[in-house]
């Protein structure tokens, strides 16, 4: 392939496809093969698409034509395997959904391919995006592409992968306590969750509905920015989408890159997400604190703020999010989609859903699906559900106070590094903690992006650093992430991925 | 409790599973009642992140699925309808 390396942002991809050095056939086939040679070792993909070189082809006679050019027409796009397609199995990492084929498009899978983009396949999860390592995928974990015995993140590890391995320069991911942006940490890639209900959430196989948000996995903030730009907006399938207008993402991140950008910006550095013995690893701190001054010496203004019922933010979190899922995912009863076991010697249908519900999740869906049911129970339901839903008011209200002395907030994007696989897989509680700096984010409805800040000095794995920002003004997200990535970039002498080690 | 609770959520457990899921979910459990520490009464419940009034849309129709489309992933049909064992055991 002439013209431009796998290695390059989408948007230099874009950038050689329409100046014509490379067409979007060879860009795929060039992913195609890279996927066959190191997905092997690396499982970011649950399913490779069998049509996308005629998808590429078409990309290509549209820029011939000049007829409806998207800047990211013909740029190829892995999709998270909880987006339903029309044309690919959907099985959001679980058993109970194999082979099935959706009969419609995500809105977000829609908008891409409308733009023209090209999906490479769909991308490897936690079973129902309920896990922070993808381990608990019913097809096997993914491998981080810094180190293949480690956990990628999750639930969108499959995503995540794929970005840094380059097998997709770009990628779709869902979010609904970290799953976006917890992976970009640990596999120095970048990751937004946009404002609740700033993209559709139409064709994303529903966990937790008030906390579900869609948004881009990518290796650069402009990347991010020019995706969020095709999926974002109303959406009236959505009943949830905001209607409003939104600023152009990309140009918010284009703007980051421009002297003084982030001069007087304040940005706030939550004291309750600060220090080692707050569950932080200190390399992940050291990173964090880089990260922040290379911003201070760019005229921005550091403010400590607090943010005191953050600490109950995994609680709240593991009452509603089981809460929701557990009727979520009522409609997997072996009626109209889906796997069906019968018990030996038949059974009526009730069993039959039981057996069927057993054989088709697995330990982690069935761990959230009794919990929920727990907590919306009679007779505990004011204790727990009510309470979390009380602690949610609580957590919005500390992102109230900090919005108003600062306008970005600013904490690791996750406690520590990627972990073994294995590691801790048997230990819920332990797994749920490396949610702790993501899941506020999810509870009051604020965007958040996590980009790379470094490798931790004691391991040599990615660090990611995320910012906050109240709900609507994702935009502040862009220009603060792309001024910060073009400091740390050009402090590096290249991006970080440079630095992993090479595959295959 | 385990196996009310998941009669309740209609999944099926064997023994190995019920002894594992009670250990943890009582672990679980511990954890997420710090909630009530500051879940005091003055404090409003929120259920949902960004507030929205209810949503309408105009009564017209949109798109469909077709019969095929609809029953296409279905384990069993029988003509336009999916079929499922039955509803009623034989001591009912």
């Amino acid at each position: 392939m002439s013209g431009v390396g796998l290695t390059a942002s989408a948007s230099a991809m874009a950038d050689a496809l329409a100046a014509g050095e490379v067409t979007s056939v060879e860009l795929t086939q060039a992913h195609l093969d890279r996927i066959a040679a190191v997905d092997g070792d690396v499982h970011a993909y649950l399913h490779v698409n069998a049509a996308a070189l005629e998808a590429a082809a078409a990309a290509d006679a549209r820029r011939a034509a000049g007829d409806g050019v998207h800047p990211l027409t013909g740029v190829p796009i892995a999709i998270k395997d909880v987006l339903c397609t029309i044309d690919m199995p959907s099985t959001a990492g679980s058993k109970i959904l194999e082979g099935w084929v959706p009969p419609y498009d995500a809105t977000t899978v829609a908008r891409v391919r409308a733009a023209g983009m090209v999906p490479l396949g769909k991308t490897n999860m936690d079973e129902f995006a309920m896990g922070s390592s993808t381990e608990y995928s019913a097809w096997g974990p993914t491998h981080n592409p810094w180190d293949l015995e480690r956990i990628p993140g999750g639930s969108g590890g499959g995503s995540a992968a794929a970005v840094a391995a380059f097998e997709a320069p770009i990628a779709l991911g869902s979010d609904t306590g970290g799953s976006i942006r917890q992976p970009g940490a640990v596999t120095g890639t970048v990751g937004v969750k946009p404002t609740y209900g700033g993209v559709s959430r139409y064709g994303a196989i529903a966990l937790a509905s008030s906390l579900d948000q869609v948004g881009p996995v990518t290796r650069t903030v402009l990347d991010a920015g020019l995706l969020h730009d095709v999926i974002g907006g109303h959406d009236p399938r959505d009943s949830t989408s905001i209607p409003d207008a939104w600023p152009s993402f990309a140009e918010a991140a284009r703007a980051g890159t421009r002297e003084g950008s982030v001069k007087g910006l304040r940005i706030g550095v939550v004291e309750e997400m600060s220090r080692e013995e707050q569950g932080f690893q200190p390399g992940v701190l050291q990173r964090f604190r880089e990260s922040l001054e290379l911003l201070e010496r760019q005229g921005a203004e550091l403010v400590e703020v607090n943010a005191p019922h953050f600490r109950y933010a995994i609680a709240a979190y593991y009452l509603i999010l089981p809460a929701e899922a557990s009727s979520n995912l009522a409609k997997f009863d072996s009626v109209r989609f889906g796997m069906r076991v019968t018990p030996p010697g038949g059974g009526t249908v009730e069993e039959v859903m039981a057996a069927t519900r057993e054989a088709g999740f697995g330990p982690e869906v069935k761990r959230r699906v009794i919990l929920g049911t727990y907590a919306l129970s009679a007779g505990y339901y004011d204790a727990y559900y009510g309470s979390a839903q009380k602690v949610r008011t609580l957590i919005q209200r500390d992102f109230g106070s900090a919005f108003e002395r600062c306008d970005v907030l600013a904490t690791p994007s996750a406690p520590t590094t990627a972990f073994k696989i294995g590691e801790k897989v048997d230990d819920p509680l332990a797994m749920y903690l490396n949610d702790l700096t993501t899941i506020p984010a999810n509870l009051a409805g604020v965007p958040g992006i996590s980009l790379p800040s470094g490798l931790a000095p004691e391991d040599g794995l990615p660090v990611g650093i995320q910012f906050m920002a109240p709900a609507r003004q994702d935009a502040r997200l862009y220009t603060v992430g792309a001024a910060l990535e073009q400091a740390l970039v050009d402090a590096w002498g290249g991006p970080l991925l440079n630095r992993a080690p090479v595959l295959a | 409790m385990v196996r009310h609770l998941a009669s309740l959520a209609l999944i099926g457990l064997d023994e190995q599973e019920v002894e594992r899921l009670t250990g943890q979910l009582g672990a679980i459990v511990d954890a997420v009642a710090t909630v009530s520490e500051v879940a005091t009464p003055d404090v409003p419940a929120t259920s949902h992140p960004i507030p929205l009034g209810t949503v309408t849309r105009e009564d017209v129709p949109g798109a469909t699925l077709t019969p095929e489309q609809a029953l296409a992933g279905a384990p069993e049909r029988d003509g336009d309808f999916f079929k499922v064992s039955s509803i009623l055991g034989e001591e009912q």
